[in-house]
This record gives structure tokens, C-alpha cells and sequence, in this order.
């Protein structure tokens, strides 16, 4: 399992692996959105938790059919399936390591990206917070989808489809954490229920994964 | 450790291509597969390494015995021969990857990408990964696509090695090894009948016909 990690590790920061490919996204739709709504600051600093954890949703989403297509057209998924380590630690490895590469940066970097948006000093710690809770699950639903849609040409837009939608609970209670906190409200109860919705995911959907990896390798 | 194969009938795609197929594979012996294109010789291969489900029939193989090869050598251009051998020596628990790096002539190539190597290179690569992973019986599909001569002389050679360490061998090709003591199984009278496929839909099927 450890070897994997490794090599997925190296993969994802050598040439043409993506590293950093959401952490710019997310850059772009920060810097954007002010643009887009003017410059407001009264505005900003209310939608600026939303804004935020949308960046964060579709940044994820940008690496998602990778994860598992690379390893598909060159065929040592094959290999893997057939190697000892079981599919339910190949998915979890894989979600591990496209959170590591894509949410964790995300997390690092949303106190800078809240300085553009005029986020409110109070709501910095529940922010990052919020979103350090959160990702952890975008990455295993995300794994979990582009399980189902491995071997599919341009499966890329057809595997948004499939995950934005599962993506609503997360966003709701995350957005709702962060902009209670923002607006100086209590937001235990919001990140009780996000922390409770990443722990469920990652607990289930390995062994969906992987269930439908070996149904879609046949 | 043996394989054993009974009565195993394969489909590719839901249409059954190969049926009542029966053989045995005994420790220190290799098994070579022919059969035109399209008969369901890699359909076998990926039924008896667990891919896919048979149809009917049974497989008798210790999962934890068997190494697949497949068409592709499942290589990571970024990564150098090395880093990619020392995976799979690692996923496969066994560490160590000098002895595989020597048997397929690989010592110059070591700090090579694998995205630079050449086809045949690349598939050297992909054998060599059968010897780090310690693994008894050996389940290969068309090894010797784009090796040459001299290459696939160092694949008989180890295929040798390996059957006299008491591991076996079960290979689809086209091309004439000069494994002589190997035994040649043509797989075409097995072909599937197509009045069967009537009977392989299930009921489940059948109730959306």
C-alpha cells in the first residue's frame, strides 16, 4: 500500500501529472468572481464562504478522471486487480492521494484566496476549517465516480454529472459552517453534520469503488 | 501448485466465445495457447487471472499463486525502469529486483524513463515484471510482441528457469518459441456454438426480452 502511495505521489509531481492544476483554478475563480460582481466589499465578504467552497467543489472535480483513466489505458490497473493488495486499498490509496495532491492545497492556500474575496477576520479559522473537513470527502465521492465511469472516451463530463450532485450535502453544511462563523452565528451543528458526511463516505464508498472497478474490468 | 481447468466456458462482451474447455497445468510445466484471432484466447487468459467471471465451468488456481501479463505492460512512462520494477517488487512483497534487471538485459536501461524506451525495451520491462513477483504460475498474453530474436531468447530462457524452479507457465502466441518441452493446446475446437447463446441469458435478461 505504501508503495503505491509513493509511486502515485511521484506520478501526480513529475511531468504531465497535474499537481497544482486545481490549486491555479481555484486562484482564477477567486480572482474572477470579484471582477464578475464588482468590487462591493460589503458583497463580497457576505458570498465570499460560498464562492469559496464552489472554487473548491469544481477545482476537485478538475483532477477527478484521471485518477483512475491513466492507470486504465496503460493497463496496470489490470495488474493491480490481479496484484495482492485488495481494490478496496487500491481506491482508498488513489482518493488519499488525489486529496493530498488537490484538496490539502486547497486547504493550505484559502487564507490567502479569503484576502481576495474580503472574507470577514472571524470566519478564517472556520473557513479552513470547514474546508479541511470537507475535501476529504469531495476526494473519495470523486474516486468513487470515476470508478464508475473508468473505460469510458471522455467519460470527464459524464463523471461531473455523476458526482456534482452527490457533491450538495458537503457543500451545504461546509458553505453553512463557514458563513455562520463569518457572520459570527454558532456553527457547531453544521460541522458536526459535514464532519459526519466525510467520515460516513470515506467508511462506505471504498467498497463501492471497488465494486465497481471490478464490475467495469471485465 | 497446479492449475486445473474444467468443462470452463468464456464470453467476451455477454456473447460466448470458447466452451467445455479443459486442461491441466502441472508444477514445472508450460501450456502454449493458439488459436486464430478472435477465438477467445485472452478472454481465457483474463477469465482464468480472475478478471472476469466464466460462464460456467470451474478454475482451479490459488489467486495468491497466479501472475497476469497482459497485452499492455501497464508501464509509467514518467517513472524510470527502476522506480517502475521496484513497484511491483514491492507490491508484490518480494523487494528485490537485481536478478530481473540481469535476466532481461535491463542493468543499462536502469535510470531510463519508461517513456523513453523503445517497444521492445518496453516489453522487456513488462516480463522482467514476472520475475519480482515471485509468483508460481505464470498466465501470459502474447509475450513476445515486438521483442527480437536475441530478446525473445532471454524470454525462453527465463520461462526455462522459472519451470525448472519448479513454476509454470501458461502462454498464448502466435509465433514459435522453441520451448520444445512445452505442451501446445489449440483452442479452436472449443469455439462456442452460436446456438448458445440463447442459453447463456439469464433469467434476469430474459425479463427485459
Amino acid at each position: 500500500m505504501i508503495a503505491l502511495f509513493i509511486r502515485d505521489m511521484r506520478l501526480a509531481v513529475r511531468a504531465g501529472g497535474g499537481f497544482g492544476l486545481g490549486l491555479a483554478f481555484f486562484l482564477i475563480v477567486t480572482v474572477l468572481v470579484p471582477f464578475g460582481v464588482g468590487p462591493d466589499n460589503a458583497l463580497l465578504a457576505r458570498i465570499a464562504p460560498g464562492i469559496l467552497w464552489i472554487g473548491a467543489l469544481l477545482a476537485c472535480l478538475l483532477s477527478l478522471d484521471r485518477i483512475f483513466a491513466l492507470d486504465y489505458e496503460d493497463g496496470s490497473l489490470d495488474l493491480l486487480a490481479t496484484a495482492p493488495l485488495p481494490l478496496e486499498a487500491i481506491v482508498s490509496i488513489k482518493a488519499l492521494v488525489h486529496w493530498i495532491t488537490t484538496g490539502l492545497p486547497l486547504v493550505l492556500a484559502t487564507p490567502l484566496f479569503g484576502l481576495l474575496l474580503n472574507l470577514p477576520v472571524e470566519g478564517y479559522g472556520a473557513m479552513v476549517l470547514s474546508l479541511l473537513l470537507g475535501t476529504p470527502a469531495l476526494s473519495v465521492v470523486g474516486t468513487f465516480g470515476a470508478a464508475l465511469t473508468v473505460g469510458i472516451k471522455r467519460g470527464g463530463l459524464l463523471l461531473s454529472l455523476l458526482v456534482l450532485p452527490l457533491y450538495v450535502p458537503t457543500l451545504i453544511f461546509g458553505a453553512e459552517m463557514a458563513r455562520r462563523a463569518a457572520e459570527g452565528l454558532e456553527s457547531g451543528a453544521a460541522m458536526l453534520m459535514l464532519a459526519g458526511i466525510t467520515c460516513g463516505t470515506i467508511a462506505l464508498l471504498p467498497f463501492a469503488s471497488a465494486a465497481v472497478l471490478r464490475v467495469n474490468l471485465r | 501448485m497446479e492449475l486445473s481447468v474444467t468443462d470452463l466456458s468464456i464470453a467476451r462482451g455477454g456473447i460466448p466465445v470458447l466452451q467445455g474447455v479443459n486442461f491441466t497445468l502441472a508444477s514445472g510445466a508450460a501450456l502454449i495457447l493458439r488459436g486464430p484471432n478472435g477465438i477467445g484466447k485472452t478472454t481465457l487468459l483474463r477469465t482464468i487471472a480472475g478478471l472476469q467471471p466464466p460462464l460456467r465451468g470451474g478454475i482451479n488456481l490459488e489467486r495468491e499463486a497466479m501472475a497476469y501479463a497482459a497485452h499492455s505492460d501497464g508501464l509509467k512512462s514518467t517513472l524510470t525502469v527502476t522506480e517502475n520494477l521496484t513497484f511491483w517488487a514491492q507490491v508484490f512483497g518480494t523487494g528485490t529486483i537485481d536478478a530481473a534487471m540481469v535476466a532481461f538485459d535491463l542493468l543499462a536501461l536502469a535510470d531510463r524513463p519508461a517513456g523513453a524506451l523503445s517497444a521492445g525495451q518496453k516489453r522487456r520491462l513488462g516480463l522482467a515484471r514476472l520475475l519480482v513477483t515471485g509468483r508460481p504460475i505464470w498466465v501470459l498474453d502474447e509475450p513476445t510482441v515486438s521483442l527480437d530474436v536475441d530478446a525473445v531468447a532471454l524470454f525462453v530462457a527465463a520461462i526455462r528457469a522459472h519451470m525448472q524452479g519448479g513454476g509454470s507457465a501458461l502462454i498464448a502466441t502466435h509465433i514459435d518459441l522453441g520451448l520444445t518441452e512445452a505442451k501446445v493446446l489449440d483452442v479452436g475446437p472449443f469455439r462456442a456454438r452460436v446456438t448458445n447463446y440463447d442459453n447463456a441469458q439469464d433469467d434476469f435478461d430474459e425479463a427485459f426480452l
